[in-house]
C-alpha cells in the first residue's frame, strides 16, 4: 500500500507542473526581486549595481513614510469597520432575521462580486462636485449642508475610499462571521436562555465570547487583504489629491513604472511583503489556538 | 489557512428554536419588528440603491443629467448610450480580451491545483510538508513582489505584446491558494477510500480520475468561482502587463474610457459600468450561494 500511496512516478505527474510553474512565475521572481533591492535601472536600459543605496534612500524617503502612513491608517481603520459592520449584519441575520435571511445576504453580497473599477467609477459619480453635484452633495445640499469637493482634498478623499471599500466589502465579512455565529453550538445558547439569559446579557456573557475565534480571523484576513490595497485606490483616486492618497502597493508601481526604478520599486516590494509576512505570521499563532483557519 | 467550514450557509439556524411567537398578540409583534424593518430597510437602500441609481443614470442624456437631480427618472430613455458605450468603449475587444486571458488560466489553475491538492493530501512523501508549507508562503506574496522580474522576463521573451504573460501570471499565482483549498478538500475523504480502489488493482492516477476527482467536484467548482472572480476583477497584472489598447482587459478597458470620456459623456460612462456589472449580476443570480460560500472559504485572499 506505502509502494502505491507513494510512487514517485505518479507523484511527479500529478504535483509536478503545478510545482513547476510556481516555482517559476512565484518563487524565481521573489529571489529575482530581491536581488534588485541592490540595483538600479529597468528592463528596458539596464541595470546597474547600486550597493545599499535603495535601502538608505528608503529610511529618509518622505514619500515613502507617507504612504506607509495612507497604508497603515487604512488597513486599520478599514479592518476595524469591516469587522464591526460584518460583526453587526452576521448578528442580525442569525439572531432577527434567523430563517428568512438568506434574500438580504444574498443582496448585501453583490456588491463584493462587482469588479472594483466599475465601483470605483460609480462612487466618483457619487461623490462628484464638479460640473455638477453627485447624489451625495444632493443629499448634503437638501439638508442644508454645502457642497463638498469630496476628491479634492486629501482627508475627505479618504474618507470616501473607506466609505467605498466598506460598502463593498461588508456583506462579505457579514457572510464570513455569520458561518462562525452557526457554530456556536445550540445547547450552550439553549441552556443559557433557560439560565435566565437574555438579550444583551446573552449577548455579552455567552455569543460574544464564543465567536472571539472567528473574529480573529476575520481581522487577520481583513489586515492582510487591506495592507495589499491597490485596485480601489488607483480606480478612485489615482493616489490623489498629490500624492496623498498613495498607499505603498502604488507608490511601488509609480516608481517601478512612471519613474522606471525597478531597484527602488523592489525594495518598497520588499517592505510590503516583510509586513504581509508579519500578518501572516499572525495567522499561523491563531491557527493554533482555532481551527477555523 | 482558512476553511471555515461554510457548508452550512443554509442549515437553518439551529439558534432559533426559542423564537416566542404565539405568545404576544400579531399587532404588538408587528410594533417590535418595526425598529428591524427600519435597519433593513436602511441597509437595502444603501447597498442596492446606487447600483439602481447608476442605472438611471446610463440611461440620460448629457443635458438631462446635468440639469436635473441626479436621483430623478431619465426624462427620455437613451437607449442608445449603450450603442455608443459598447462601440467608443471597445468592449467587445476588451471582453474577448478578458475571456482570452482568464479561460485558459482558469482551466490550468484547475487542473494543476487539483492534481497539485490530491498528490499532497493523499499521497505519502518526503518533503510534503515542505512543499505545502512553501505553497503557503506564496499565498501571502504581494503581486509587488514578483512583478518587476516577470516584466524583464516577458521582455526579453518578447512576448510583451500578447495576453500570454496574463495567462501564465494568473495561473502561476492562482496555483497556490487552489492547491492549498484543494488539499483541504481531500482531507476530508477516507484514504480508505483510495486503498480499497488500490487492492482492487487501480493505480493511482486513475483512483485520481476516476475516484478523487468526481468525489471533489463541487469544491472544483467553488475553487474555480473564486478563481474567477480573482482573474476577471484583477487590474494590476492587467495594466501592467496589458497596458497596450489593444489588449485591455475589460477592467483597464473601463479605466481608460473613464480617463478620455468620463468627464464629458456621463451616460455612455455609466452604461459601460452597467455593462460590467451586468454579466456579473447575471452569473450571480444563477450561482450566488456558491459564489458566497467559496469566496469566505477563499477569504485568506482578502
Amino acid at each position: 500500500m506505502k509502494q502505491v500511496l507513494g510512487d514517485r512516478k505518479t507523484i511527479a505527474i500529478l504535483l509536478g507542473p503545478a510545482l513547476l510553474v510556481y516555482t517559476l512565475v512565484i518563487l524565481v521572481p521573489v529571489v529575482w526581486s530581491f536581488g534588485y533591492t541592490f540595483f538600479k535601472g529597468n528592463a528596458l536600459e539596464g541595470f546597474e549595481f547600486n550597493g545599499i543605496n535603495n535601502f538608505t534612500r528608503l529610511f529618509t524617503d518622505p514619500d515613502v513614510q507617507a504612504a506607509l502612513g495612507f497604508t497603515v491608517k487604512y488597513a486599520l481603520l478599514l479592518t476595524i469597520l469591516q469587522v464591526v459592520f460584518g460583526y453587526g449584519l452576521a448578528l442580525l441575520y442569525t439572531f432577527v432575521l434567523k430563517k428568512s435571511s438568506a434574500i438580504i445576504r444574498t443582496l448585501v453580497f453583490f456588491p463584493v462580486v462587482v469588479p472594483t473599477v466599475a465601483i470605483a467609477l460609480l462612487y466618483q459619480k457619487l461623490f462628484q462636485s464638479a460640473p455638477k453635484d453627485g447624489l451625495v452633495n444632493e443629499l448634503l445640499v437638501n439638508v442644508g449642508l454645502g457642497s463638498v469637493d469630496w476628491l479634492g482634498s486629501g482627508t475627505t478623499a479618504f474618507i470616501v475610499i473607506v466609505i467605498m471599500d466598506v460598502w463593498r466589502s461588508m456583506g462579505f465579512y457579514g457572510v464570513l462571521l455569520y458561518t462562525g455565529l452557526l457554530d456556536i453550538p445550540e445547547d450552550i445558547i439553549e441552556s443559557a436562555r433557560i439560565d435566565g439569559a437574555r438579550g444583551f446579557s446573552l449577548f455579552k456573557n455567552i455569543v460574544l465570547p464564543m465567536s472571539l475565534p472567528i473574529l480573529y480571523s476575520s481581522i487577520i484576513f481583513s489586515i492582510n487583504g487591506t495592507i495589499k490595497v491597490f485596485d480601489s485606490v488607483f480606480a478612485l483616486t489615482g493616489g490623489g489629491p498629490g500624492n496623498e492618497t498613495t498607499p505603498l502597493t502604488l507608490y511601488m508601481y509609480r516608481t517601478a513604472f512612471a519613474f522606471s526604478d525597478y531597484g527602488y520599486g523592489s525594495t518598497i516590494a520588499l517592505v510590503l511583503s516583510i509586513m504581509c509576512l508579519i500578518v501572516t505570521a499572525l495567522i499561523f499563532r491563531g491557527a493554533r489556538r482555532d481551527n477555523t483557519i | 489557512m482558512t476553511v471555515t467550514n461554510v457548508d452550512n450557509l443554509d442549515r437553518t439556524s439551529a439558534l432559533v428554536k426559542h423564537d416566542v411567537g404565539g405568545r404576544t398578540p400579531a399587532p404588538i409583534r408587528f410594533l417590535k419588528r418595526i425598529p428591524v424593518l427600519i435597519v433593513i430597510g436602511v441597509l437595502l437602500v444603501i447597498e442596492i440603491y446606487p447600483l439602481f441609481w447608476m442605472f438611471i443614470n446610463s440611461l440620460k442624456s448629457n443635458t438631462d443629467f446635468l440639469n436635473n437631480p441626479s436621483w430623478a427618472l431619465p426624462e427620455v430613455w437613451e437607449w442608445g448610450n449603450y450603442v455608443s458605450a459598447w462601440l467608443t468603449g471597445n468592449l467587445a475587444t476588451t471582453i474577448t480580451n478578458s475571456l482570452i486571458a482568464t479561460v485558459p488560466s482558469l482551466a490550468l489553475i484547475v487542473i494543476l491545483g487539483v492534481a497539485g491538492g490530491f498528490a499532497l493530501e493523499v499521497m505519502v512523501f518526503k518533503g510534503r510538508g515542505g512543499i505545502l508549507l512553501l505553497i503557503l508562503a506564496g499565498i501571502m506574496i504581494p503581486v509587488q513582489m514578483i512583478l518587476l522580474p516577470l516584466f524583464t522576463i516577458f521582455f526579453n521573451l518578447n512576448i510583451t505584446g500578447s495576453l500570454l504573460p496574463l495567462i501564465i501570471i494568473y495561473t502561476g499565482h492562482g496555483l497556490p491558494l487552489t492547491i492549498f483549498m484543494m488539499a483541504t478538500y481531500f482531507r476530508a475523504i477516507p484514504r480508505e477510500v483510495f486503498e480499497a480502489a488500490t487492492i482492487d488493482g487501480s493505480s493511482m492516477l486513475r483512483s485520481f480520475w476516476y475516484i478523487g476527482f468526481p468525489m471533489v467536484r463541487n469544491a472544483v467548482i467553488t475553487v474555480g468561482l473564486v478563481q474567477f472572480f480573482l482573474i476577471w476583477n484583477d487590474l494590476l497584472i492587467a495594466i501592467t502587463f496589458a497596458s497596450n489598447r489593444s489588449l485591455n482587459t475589460i477592467q483597464a478597458g473601463l479605466l481608460n474610457f473613464s480617463g478620455e470620456y468620463g468627464a464629458t459623456d456621463y451616460g455612455p460612462l455609466f452604461a459601460a459600468i452597467c455593462i460590467t456589472t451586468g454579466g456579473i449580476l447575471i452569473l450571480y443570480l444563477f450561482l450566488n450561494q456558491q459564489i458566497m460560500k467559496g469566496l469566505t472559504a477563499g477569504s485568506v485572499k482578502g
